[in-house]
């Protein structure tokens, strides 16, 4: 019978079947320092060894400073972000897991690490405590996000229950409008599917636009499929995949190489595979797209203009825009390239890579943030996607333009670090969310590509790219 | 982990849709390396007046008189009500545990994101979905209702609505089981697969 590529990824690793759900087994679990403590605790308490050890890699990433780290992690001021820090150093240590420390050139945000290392490979089932984990479907593998006691029963089994999901094709085909990118893809289906339209649902993205991303922006794309309910985002394995994953730190090399290829190729829905739902999108009505509100499907093209709940027969969803409107202080009606933006961040496991900084640098060269900017960060996603960036150029470029060069972290996606906004600051961030208080109590999110962050920045509102 | 059989209590109306675990509980308590205490942060931004962080004496800082939460009325609710999508976003587990700190034992919704769904099965917390026309029916109730797990029914005092669960969850819910100890009941199952597995996938 035709497989999709998501069930042949979960048969693959089916341990144990029971009547709704099974048991899988579990290639690498990938550890940051929010979602593990109490994990670790808990496998203290009941005296549990970690089931396979060199199934994890931790790094951390949501916490880490993004300025100066020259005294380490006993330098970081604030004293609940260095104990949760020196806990995953801990833990890490005492459990014997691999660790990528905050000074290592190789640390970053788990999401953009596990590809680069090659901890992430195509075919392997991959989780986290983390939702965005879904990045890594892009590689062709099983990737989703986990809650911190499947952290806890990973690490001790090596394995976790899982019912399984239905299957979602989205179809992307022809050629993107100029300075469309996989963000833009990616939030144009959530503002067309809302963000429970994936539920339930693992989502394969095909068609030939799709096809002609880039891994990075297959990884933005992947990303973003929580954002739509769906905990699983992927893309069938094709020659991109391959000339990414190889030569990789941790990839397979000589005959085991010749031999994960043969496997890997087979990684794609095969013809008639059943999917229960299928969206076409023609990628020509795609334009660059900017959030207007409080949750990632309140969005609009950049030459769009903000909603009016009077026009909006569905009471829930009437009331759900205005609260938006009334949280992010816009009137319905508004075009949004009017309106101004204080803060900027490039950066997150959405839009941190070097093909986004590279983008956002081509738009910011030779040009200067507007006066009414109050920071401009960029913050690439490992370090070393800092140092490549470097020997590009691209930090000066950044620099020159009054943009802040930081070290790689999670940042002002989140605001868990000293990177926030404060209340009432408006921030076009390549982030992935824009809920209330989500970037500092009180301020506005606005979710956009690298080169509209950038462009707004120059323009010191919402722009395309001149 | 406690069991879950029957509960009978009033319930919180939260009337809006994709409430996120940002909302739930915001990162800044997230760094907490401990898994109690965050129910006096449930919906922190909603809840108070003022911007919470770690560590402040949440007693003295002052309520949102209009957030749910804080209405007489519904003080001592372990069931909360909610609408569409409820726990989108972050995986956060501090979401979970912040509802169960503050006493919540069930949510009822029209639909869930499904990591906090998962996330609310390990760690006693009972989720219900009932169609939006059940929703309306069951915000309109005044007074306690009463959930029958072994049932699977929602009971007001007038009406009787049945409601889907796993039966493995149902099972482990009830009986209040650890999921790992249950799981390592297969450690030989595994141990065959890894051999197996190891055997075909030689370059993992």
């Amino acid at each position: 019978m035709p497989q999709t590529l998501y069930d042949k990824l979960m048969s693959a690793h089916v341990v144990r079947e029971e009547a709704t759900t099974a048991l899988i087994y579990i290639d690498r679990q990938l550890i940051h320092e929010v979602t593990s403590p109490q994990a670790f605790e808990g496998l203290e308490m009941a005296g549990r060894k970690p089931w396979r050890l060199d199934a994890s890699i931790a790094v951390p990433d949501h916490n880490v400073p993004t300025t100066d780290r020259s005294s380490g992690v006993s330098g970081i001021e604030d004293p609940i972000s260095k104990l949760q820090i020196e806990t995953l150093d801990k833990n890490c240590e005492a459990f014997g897991i691999n660790e990528i420390q905050m000074n290592d050139i190789r640390q970053g945000i788990v999401h953009v690490v596990g590809p680069e290392q090659g901890a992430t490979l195509p075919g392997m089932s991959i989780v986290c405590g983390d939702s965005h984990t879904s990045t890594h479907g892009a590689l062709g593998a099983l990737a989703f996000g986990i809650g911190t006691s499947e952290v806890e029963h990973v690490l001790a089994t090596g394995c976790l229950w899982q019912a399984k999901s239905k299957n979602l094709k989205i179809e992307v085909n022809g050629e993107l409008n100029q300075h469309v990118s996989a963000k833009d893809i990616a939030l144009y289906i959530i503002g067309q599917i809302g963000t429970a339209g994936g539920t339930g649902f693992a989502i394969e993205f095909a068609g030939t636009s799709i096809q002609n991303l880039s891994i990075e922006g297959r990884m933005t794309l992947c990303n973003m499929a929580i954002e739509a309910g769906a905990r699983v985002g992927m893309v069938a394995v094709d020659d991109k995949t391959l000339e990414y994953v190889k030569g990789r730190p941790m990839a397979p090399t000589g005959d085991e190489w010749d031999k994960a290829v043969d496997y890997w190729k087979s990684l794609h829905s095969d013809a008639g595979a059943h999917f229960d739902q299928i969206i076409k999108i023609d990628a020509k009505d795609i334009k660059p797209q900017v959030t207007w509100g409080t949750s990632p499907e309140m969005v609009v093209a950049i030459d769009g203009i903000t909603p009016d709940p009077t026009q909006e027969s569905d009471p829930v969803k009437a009331e759900g825009i205005r609260n938006a409107l009334n949280y992010i202080h816009l009137e319905a009606n508004t075009p949004i390239n009017t309106v101004s933006v204080d803060k900027v961040f490039i950066g997150s496991c959405t839009n941190s890579r070097i093909e986004d900084l590279r983008a956002a640098a081509s738009v910011a060269n030779g040009q200067h943030i507007a006066d009414n900017i109050k920071l401009a960060l960029v913050v690439p996603g490992s370090g070393l996607i800092k140092a490549q960036a470097e020997k590009e150029g691209l930090d000066k470029i950044f620099t020159d333009a009054g943009f802040e060069w930081r070290e790689a972290g999670c940042s002002m996606c989140l605001a868990m670090n000293a990177d926030k906004l404060e209340p009432g600051e408006r921030c076009a961030s390549t982030s992935n969310r824009n809920f209330e208080g989500r970037q500092g109590q009180g301020s506005f999110t606005h979710l956009v590509s690298p080169a509209i962050a950038a462009a707004s920045a120059i323009a010191g509102h919402f722009s395309e790219v001149k | 982990m406690e069991k879950f059989t029957t509960l009978t209590s009033i319930t919180a109306p939260l009337d809006r849709a994709n409430v996120d675990t940002d909302a739930i509980i915001p990162k800044q308590f997230l760094k907490s390396i401990k898994r109690s205490g965050f129910g006096p942060n449930l919906f922190d931004e909603w809840r108070y007046l003022d911007h919470g962080e770690v560590g402040m004496d949440n007693s003295k800082r002052p309520l949102n008189a209009d957030f749910v939460l804080n209405k007489p009325e519904y003080q001592g609710a372990q069931i909360l009500l909610a609408r569409d999508n409820f726990g989108c976003g972050s995986s956060r587990e501090h979401a979970p545990w912040a509802l169960e700190d503050y006493g919540f034992k069930a949510i009822i919704a029209p639909s869930f994101a499904d990591i906090f769904y998962n996330n609310c099965f390990k760690n006693g917390i009972l989720p219900i979905v009932q169609s939006n026309e059940v929703m309306d029916e069951l915000f309109a109730v005044e007074g306690e209702i009463t959930i029958d797990l072994e049932a699977q029914i929602v009971r007001t005092k007038s009406k009787e609505y049945s409601f889907e669960v796993d039966q493995e969850r149902k099972r482990r819910l009830m009986n209040g089981l650890d999921d790992i100890g249950l799981t390592l009941q297969y450690a030989k199952d595994i141990k065959a697969f890894e051999s197996q597995y190891f055997k075909t996938y030689s370059w993992l």
